[in-house]
């Protein structure tokens, strides 16, 4: 048969324009596949350590030293920051009242703000800060001198050895650290009013107290077991996944951090939400 | 060091078979086989980043392969679940490259720790007494209350051992065991991986590129390159072979 000569060849082309989307559009799958990827991660992890506390031979010796070590030695940190909000709390809002002929109102309102809102969450921030870098940098430290893998080896869970007892302390740890935090601003609150007052300590608490129902302090309790397990569940995913190098350290302390403190202000975001619908 | 003729048992410990394991594009091991005599130790050599140190994570289940299989004590390795790998792990002593003690613990501590767990009918007294036992035969019976920060390199080396033999294993898995040490130390350490043949009468794996830690200890020498035993023998063998790979990595030793 006769080879016929092709009169018009069209070939597949491309345009700059068009390598440029596809290029973009491959980047955005990327990294929509990579955030999927993280999060059905996340979403594992948590799966193993909800089976693993539940496990038989949950570490309790490992627990209450993580409680220690997340309570106990978090007290100076947050007896000072706890104060100092209650003293700033009080003396920038006392002109305000005075304004108004309200300054009666301002152990009660330093009261509310600080058991609803100001305490647990910036008590949650120095504590993703602390707690949760601290678990971060020493997980993933552990990752990379192979620590975690020498657990492994000698018939130990180090998941439930490391974080599921993490986790959990930080999850009790932390609403008492806010309560704890509550408690010193409002002391702090009072030695505030006495800087240009004299409230005696009776009087203050009264009125202090005399406006905090219980429903103030429910929510805020509830949250802050939410903050703990954000905080020790970050912490922990972070070091616990870090990579093999001595730098993934640094940059697993340094997401625990920017992470946990992100997630606070979601969670305090929401849980406003639904005390705001519920209440 | 125990001679070859000293062990006989014939019976494998380890045997692998077609073992594969890819990172990615990666293949580290292609075809890996050899088996592991009771009471013998074998020395693998290679290249660093030839996956030495990948195949013995997968004798212990820490790294998962590709393909082929892993046998230990006759078991499966890939059919286990984590508690018959959990019961397995306990007569593997894994010796790491960077000795990996607990950095939270104190030297006693790090002893106890496995100790507490696997032998869990001792009591407070026999801990005690096999926590000083094993750390009186590394000749570090005084750094009991240390942590691991206050600790050399070689040190750092024979506590990891201490801990992993305090334990009894049958087998023992060694990871460049000698690496970053000083030459009189790296006898030491070698010393010690035949005493440990000897007196536990374990059977061991020794990963290392030093030729005269494998020299000291090993009873079979198995060298890898790119991703499968390249050649299997006595050290001997090896000596007198005019393979370039072979004859340029012990000359450089």
């Amino acid at each position: 048969m006769k080879k016929l000569n092709p009169v018009i060849k069209v070939k597949g082309f491309a345009t700059k324009h068009s390598i440029k989307l596809s290029e973009k559009t491959l980047a955005k799958k990327e990294l929509a596949g990579n955030f999927l990827t993280d999060l059905a991660d996340v979403l594992l992890f948590i799966n193993k350590i909800i089976r693993e506390t539940f496990s038989r031979d949950f570490e309790f010796r490992e627990f209450f030293r993580q409680c220690f070590q997340i309570g106990y030695k978090s007290l100076p940190l947050i007896s000072i920051t706890g104060a100092i909000i209650g003293i700033v709390l009080t003396i920038q809002s006392r002109p305000v009242l005075v304004n108004f002929g309200a300054v009666t109102m301002l152990p009660g309102m330093v009261a509310i703000s600080l058991i609803r809102e100001m305490g647990p969450v910036i008590t949650a921030l120095l504590c993703a800060g602390k707690i949760g870098s601290g678990m971060g940098a020493e997980l993933g430290s552990m990752k990379v001198t192979e620590q975690i893998d020498a657990m492994e080896v000698s018939s130990t869970n180090p998941m439930r050895f490391l974080v599921v007892t993490r986790v959990w302390a930080a999850t009790f740890m932390i609403p008492l650290l806010i309560l704890y935090a509550d408690g010193l601003g409002i002391f702090g609150s009072w030695a505030g009013i006495n800087i240009k007052g004299d409230v005696s300590f009776v009087l203050f608490f009264s009125q202090a107290f005399g406006h905090v129902h219980f429903m103030d302090l429910i929510p805020a309790v509830i949250k802050s077991f939410f903050f703990g397990a954000v905080i020790g569940v970050v912490g922990c995913y972070k070091g616990y996944n870090a990579g093999r190098g001595t730098e993934s350290v640094g940059v697993a302390a340094n997401s625990a951090v920017v992470l946990a403190s992100l997630l606070v202000i979601i969670v305090d975001m929401i849980a406003v939400q639904i005390t705001d619908m519920l209440i | 060091m125990m001679s070859t003729d000293q062990i006989k048992s014939k019976e494998p410990v380890i045997e692998i078979n077609g073992l594969k394991k890819s990172f990615g594009e990666q293949e580290v091991l292609k075809n890996i086989s050899f088996t592991l005599i009771n009471g013998e130790n074998i020395a693998v050599l290679g290249k660093s980043g030839i996956g030495k140190s990948v195949l013995i994570q997968c004798i212990v289940g820490l790294i998962h392969p590709d393909g082929g299989s892993i046998k230990v004590f006759d078991k499966n390795v890939a059919d286990l679940n984590r508690n018959e790998l959990g019961e397995l792990r306990q007569k593997i002593g894994f010796l790491f490259q960077s000795g990996a003690l607990y950095d939270s613990m104190t030297v006693k501590q790090n002893l106890e720790f496995p100790l507490r767990r696997i032998k869990k009918d001792l009591n407070e007294k026999e801990i005690e007494e096999k926590v000083n036992a094993v750390l009186e035969q590394v000749g570090l019976a005084d750094a009991l209350n240390k942590m691991p920060s206050q600790l050399s390199g070689g040190m750092r080396k024979r506590i990891s051992l201490a801990r992993t033999i305090v334990v009894d294993p049958m087998i023992m898995l060694y990871d460049e065991p000698t690496t970053g040490l000083d030459p009189v130390t790296s006898d030491e350490i070698s010393s010690l991986i035949i005493e440990v043949q000897k007196k536990y009468k374990t059977s061991s794996i020794i990963i290392t590129h030093d030729i005269k830690c494998a020299r000291n200890t090993a009873n079979r020498i198995i060298m890898l390159s790119e991703g499968v035993v390249y050649k299997e023998g006595v050290l001997a063998d090896f000596e007198n072979s005019t393979d370039t790979l072979i004859q340029s990595f012990f000359m450089h030793n």
